[in-house]
Parts: structure tokens; sequence; C-alpha cells
């Protein structure tokens, strides 16, 4: 199964870490990716941009597209990156997300909408 | 299959009823083994049951009901696959269960007995991925064999929103990709407490039940059922220290069901009468405790609340308690799981070994108890053994404020009227 995993978490922070803190968090994460890389699980992972460079297109009612600019929610937590990855189990993905070097935050891990369960398949030959 | 001489047999619906609640079980869990499908389970269990209303009195109940439970509901399974087979996906489950069905036997077949899935079973159902109101309903409706009517009576709820409560859960257990495993070793640390907390807030929920109404009759079957799937558990894990610690803490607490009540008031464990106390219980329950404690180098929770429920057992008067023990015990408690509420239990040991005034002077340095009704309990009764009538009536009206339960309503009232006229 895929998983999709999201950080969560306070933005402010590490940009203020001094160079010797930066060094050291880089290399904690750099362990952590060629972990997961070496496992074989890894889809895909990517930090994201801080969140006041976010842009939003909201649906209104009428189906119109309204542009913002800033996260879909103003809260002090925001996204700020994510892992998909391939599990056998909740089990496996929750033992991935546990080793996340966050040092706050949260980490949401949510199956991915697995849709070969439900739509006709298309006979092999 | 037994009892070819159906006239030797008499059994009633309700015993086959009973029988098969405590049998159902099994077959679920290899049910939901070989076809993945909880409802499937659940529901071709309940066919199996129409068809042992019927042929068991006639017939005689088999050897080993459990077998027939199973054998019976799984070929009710296949029936309902191949009824619905044009499905694709209903064809291809087929496929995959008769590729699973015989080459390999699932170990633990060697005897040709019946595979117990029900350890994996109660894994799924506890995994702390799930919330623990919606473990406590699905324990109970698929290892517990309880219906979803008789689950949301015990829990004081409506039908509709327990039944809401299951089809939840187990869509998670499936969207969410919650494994039919019993967890390795690496895992069980983080999810066997949680299988453990699970039977035993289904057994607080019936302690806290008085036993005096009758209304609450399904609530308190639930120390039973609690104590019967520990039974379970522990017949699966016999070498868990942390298992024997919940099954003894269980029996030992249950053991004081009878002297818990006099005339539809609490009783006290010091007031309580001892013979009244179901020695069976305690025997059982002090025999699991020694058994795991001489396994263990640290005890966990739980065997460390028997040890101390144990204390108490022992102990042939109230006065006969071993404060110092039970004092020591709670320190070990305390370092293994950190509450205040455990320091609460510990300052009141102290107070019965050294003195009110050490006890009170430990209760006194607590923080974050301040809305904890058993806090003011214990100080106002500390007060009280101190000889400080004033302080400890303003205690108990502290608790007043903080208590919901009618029975322990009517017991600090009864203290404070007590204190008013000595």
């Amino acid at each position: 199964m895929k998983y999709m995993l999201t950080l969560i978490g306070e933005e402010s922070g590490w940009q203020d870490s001094s160079p010797e803190e930066m060094e050291q968090i880089m290399s904690t994460w750099g362990e952590f990716e060629a972990e997961l890389r070496e496992s074989g699980a890894m889809i895909a992972g990517e930090a994201l941009q801080p969140s006041p460079t976010a842009t939003t297109v909201r649906i209104g009612e009428d189906g119109e597209r309204v542009i913002t600019d800033g996260p879909f929610a103003e809260t002090k937590e925001q996204v700020g990156g994510f892992y998909l990855l391939e599990c056998g189990d909740l089990d496996e993905a929750l033992g991935w997300a546990r080793k996340i070097p966050l040092r706050d935050g949260a980490v949401e891990v949510r199956a991915v909408f697995d849709t070969s369960e439900w739509l006709p398949k298309t006979p092999a030959q | 299959m037994a009892a070819e001489d159906a006239g030797a047999v008499v059994v009633t619906g309700e015993e086959i009823g009973r029988l098969f609640r405590h049998e159902s079980g099994r077959a679920v869990a290899s049910l939901i083994r070989r076809f993945g499908d909880f409802d499937l389970a659940e529901e071709t269990v309940q066919d199996a049951f129409e068809v042992a209303l019927e042929r068991w009195p006639r017939e005689g109940v088999p050897d080993n009901p459990g077998a027939w439970i199973t054998t019976v509901a799984a070929n009710k399974a296949l029936d309902r696959l191949r009824r619905a087979a044009t499905l694709r996906e209903k064809t291809a489950l087929l496929e995959q269960e008769a590729m699973r069905a015989e080459p390999e036997p699932p170990p633990g077949d060697q005897l040709g007995e019946f595979p117990d899935d029900r350890l994996r079973l109660i894994f799924t159902c506890c995994h702390p991925a799930l919330a623990p109101e919606a473990r406590i309903a699905l324990t109970l409706r698929t290892l517990g064999g309880l219906t979803t009517p008789q689950i949301a009576r015990a829990f004081l709820t409506s039908e509709s929103a327990m039944a809401q409560r299951l089809v939840r859960a187990k869509r998670k257990i499936r969207d969410a990709g919650i494994a039919y495993e019993v967890p390795g070793a690496d895992r069980m640390p983080e999810r066997l407490p949680s299988v453990l907390a699970t039977l035993y807030l289904i057994f607080n929920e019936g302690y806290l039940a008085s036993h005096s109404d009758t209304d609450n009759l399904i609530r308190s079957e639930l120390c039973v059922e609690a104590i019967r799937l520990a039974r379970v558990v522990h017949s699966l894990m016999p070498r868990e220290p942390e298992v024997e610690g919940l099954l003894a803490l269980m029996l030992i607490q249950d053991s004081r069901r009878d002297a818990r009540m006099a005339d539809g008031e609490m009783v006290l464990l010091e007031d309580q009468d001892r013979s009244l106390w179901d020695r069976e219980e305690i025997e059982e329950g002090l025999a699991l405790v020694e058994s795991a404690a001489s396994r263990t180098r640290v005890p966990g929770p739980y065997l460390l609340q028997a040890a101390i429920a144990a204390e108490h057992a022992r102990a042939p008067t109230a006065a006969d308690t071993d404060w110092p023990r039970i004092a020591h015990l709670y320190g070990w408690l305390a370092a293994v799981q950190p509450s205040p509420v455990v320091e609460l239990n510990r300052a009141v040991a102290i107070a019965m070994a050294e003195g009110p005034e050490r006890g009170l002077e430990l209760i006194d340095r607590l923080e974050g108890l301040d809305s904890y009704l058993h806090l003011h309990a214990a100080r106002a009764d500390l007060l009280r053994r101190a000889g400080e009538p004033e302080r400890a009536r303003r205690a108990y009206e502290r608790a007043l404020e903080l208590v919901s339960n009618p029975v322990e309503r009517t017991f600090i009232e009864r203290r404070i009227s007590e204190l008013a006229s000595p």
C-alpha cells in the first residue's frame, strides 16, 4: 500500500539556527533519508518553501476560482513537507513516521486511495 | 461430532446462546483471516448460530463447538461468495481463497486442530490507530460475540451510534491498511499495552456499574467478559508477565464484588466483610502474580497494580495490611508509569504506614489534581484520621462539588454527617 506522510509543524525558528546547528539538522535528515531510500520504501519526498509563499486557489459556491495569497488555512502549524512511501501495512508506515527527525509538530499518516479496489479490472490480455 | 444419542442431550436455546457466544470469537477470527472481511465473518457466524439452534438440541453439542462453528460458517461464507461470484472482485477473492485454502496449513495446525486466530484479531481490534471507544466496541463485537444493541446498552449509547462506530472502525482497518497479524517482538512493546488497556477499560466499565441496580446487569457482565477475554489472551501468550498481571488484577478486584456494596452504599476496602471475598479468584490471582513476578526483573504497570491488589487480598483483616510494602510497590509504579494519581495513591499508602501527617504533607505537594475528586476525598480521610474534623469536613465538601456518581455522593454525604455529630 502507498502511504502519504504529511509533515506539519511551526515554521519559525530553524532559519535562525547557527551554521553548526544547521549542519547538525541537515546531517540528521540526510541519515534518515538515506535509510529510507535504502529500504526501497521511498517513492517521493520533498520539503516545501515556507507557507507565506503559498498561493491558494479556492473554489467558490458558483464554481468560481478565487486566487488568494497564503496557505489554505491560517494556522500556527503548517504543512512543511511530505513523503510518499510504499509500505506493507500501517505499522510499517507508522514506523517510518516515528523516525522522522522533526523536533516538534506532527506527522499525519494516511493510506493513498487505491482505485484498483473498486474499479473494474481490465483483463490482462 | 459427539452425542449421537440425541435422546440423552438436552440443551436449551439459552445455553446454546451462551456457549455459542463464548466459542464464536475463534470462528470470527479464523474467517477474517481467510476472507479478509469482518462483515462476512460476523454474518456467516450468525448464520451458523441459526443452524446450531436447529441442530444442537436434536443432535447434541459437538465435541469441539468452536471448530464446528468455524466449519459451518466458512461453508456459508463460500456459498455466499459463490452466489456473488458474478462480480469480478468476488471471483478474484474466491480464487485467492481457493489458493490459500489447501497448500500450506497455518502453523499450529499439525494436530489437526483449528488454528487460533483470536490473537491476531485482538491485536487488530486494539490497534492504537483506532480510538479507544472503537477498540472496545470492536473487541466486544468480534471476540466477545456481543450484539451491537448489547454493546450499546452496556456503554449507555444509542444503537445507531454504536453501529456507526463499528462501521467506521472496520472501514479504517481496511482503508488505513491495519494488518491482520500478531505484531513481531520489535513492535510488541507499543502494541501490547493498547490490547491490555482495552480489556481493562471493559472491565472497569463493568466494575464501576452498581451491582444492586438490575438495569446495570449488562454492564456488570462486562467484568465477566473482560476476564474471559484476558484468559483467552493469557492462554495464547502464556509467558507475558503483563498479561498475567492484568488477569490477576481483574480477578482480585472482581473477588470483592459482593463486599463492595451494602444496602446500595459503597463500602471502602478497609470496611469490607472479607469473608464475602471470592477465595477462588483470589487464589488464582495470587498464583498469577507469583508466577509473573518470578520471571520478571522489571515489572510493568499491570503486574505492579496486581501485586498491590494482592497485598490487600492477602491481609486477613484491614489492620494486617502491609502498608510499607504497598507504598514500596507504588514507588515502583510511579517509576514505570509516572502520574499524579499514582503519586496520590503512594501518599495514601505512606500515610497508612507512617501516619496521616506524612501523607498529607506529600498530598499537598501534588500538582494538577485540584479538580480530581479522589484527591479531596483522600485528604479528607487523612485529616479525619489526624483528628482535624473541621478541615476534614471542608475537604469532603470540596469533594462533594466534584462528585458525579450517586453512590459516591451518598458515601461522602454520610462522612460529612458523621463529622458533624461525632
